[in-house]
């Protein structure tokens, strides 16, 4: 077993409200940054996890984002890193 | 009838329903802590409001795993009936006993006042005593209360009659002045398939007593009483 820790980003679905990307967006635009079109805003976690390898170790933080990080009716997920620690 | 109020760390709204039971039903009321594994003979269970673990990662996602939700999640499928109040509602809908979600409230804003809605399905175990299309002065007090499904999802649930009730404005109809948190179909409550799952953002057992502001909750335990001990 190695150890990893994965980094996973949890995002509000498209064509889902988002009342607080909206007003993050509004205070960007606000700010001047006028290019500024959408803001989502979601959750980064960062999970170590024993793992005989890395895919062992994303196959596992998929299913722990399955089963309880992300609400499978509203939010989407990635991995964004996988990396032994 | 005896009524089991399950107990979570950071239920707040637990002594409500034990109140509303108790006092103002005149039946019997227990609490179950969420670490137990029996229901201790209770005919109705209520999920009730608060911040169960403080509404980490997303409210009632963590509480669905508490060992006394297994049991509630049997009970449920046997046909038993379930009040899910407010937190209730968000820990129901997490557990797969509703369908859905509970997201933060279109405003931003937490919102605490009394509501208006309208009883859309007089034909359940929970709205027997009340008439269709009857206007109840219920409060809510949430942040996060924006029911959202998608389209298959609110057109099956519409076209059951699983839509119990909806905020409305003074004239009877949903605008979205009237809509406290931005729900989709200005949604307040639902059923489940069965009809045996209620789950609602506004709080029934605050709104028994005349000394609370409202009486108009009380049909609802009521109804339950009717139909449980039949």
């Amino acid at each position: 077993m190695s150890n990893f820790r994965v980094a996973v980003h949890i995002v509000p679905r498209r064509g889902i409200l988002d009342p607080q990307g909206t007003a993050v967006a509004h205070a960007l635009q606000t700010l001047g940054f006028s290019g500024v079109a959408d803001v989502k805003v979601g959750r980064h976690i960062v999970i170590d996890v024993a793992a005989p390898d890395r895919e062992a170790a994303n196959r596992s933080a998929r299913e722990m984002c399955e089963k309880l990080l992300a609400n499978p009716v509203t939010e989407d997920f990635e991995i964004a890193t996988v990396e032994q620690s | 009838m005896k009524f089991g109020i399950v107990t979570f760390p950071g239920s707040n709204c637990d002594y409500d329903a034990f109140h509303a039971v108790t006092d103002a039903l005149g039946e019997e009321a227990q609490y179950l802590w969420h670490r137990e594994h029996d229901l201790a003979g209770s005919d109705v269970i209520v999920l009730p409001g608060g911040f169960s673990y403080g509404d980490y990662l997303r409210a009632g996602a963590i509480a669905r795993f508490s060992p006394i939700m297994q049991e509630v999640v049997a009970h449920a499928k046997r046909g038993g009936p379930v009040l899910a109040i407010c937190n209730g509602f968000q820990i129901a809908c997490e557990a797969g006993l509703l369908p859905g979600a509970l997201l933060r409230n279109e405003s931003l804003s937490f919102v605490a006042e009394t509501v208006r809605l309208r009883v859309e399905n007089p034909e359940t175990m929970f709205t027997a005593g009340y008439e269709k299309g009857q206007l109840l002065r219920i409060p809510i007090a949430h942040g996060e209360g924006r029911y959202t499904a998608d389209e298959e999802t609110l057109t099956r649930l519409e076209g059951e009659g699983r839509v119990v009730f909806r905020y409305v404005g003074a004239d009877g109809r949903p605008d979205p002045v009237a809509n406290p948190n931005g729900s989709m179909h200005a949604v307040a409550g639902i059923v489940s398939e069965g009809g045996n799952v209620l789950g609602m953002m506004p709080h029934p057992e605050r709104a028994v007593d005349p000394l609370l502001g409202s009486v108009d909750g009380l049909a609802l335990f009521e109804s339950l009483l009717a139909r449980v001990s039949a």
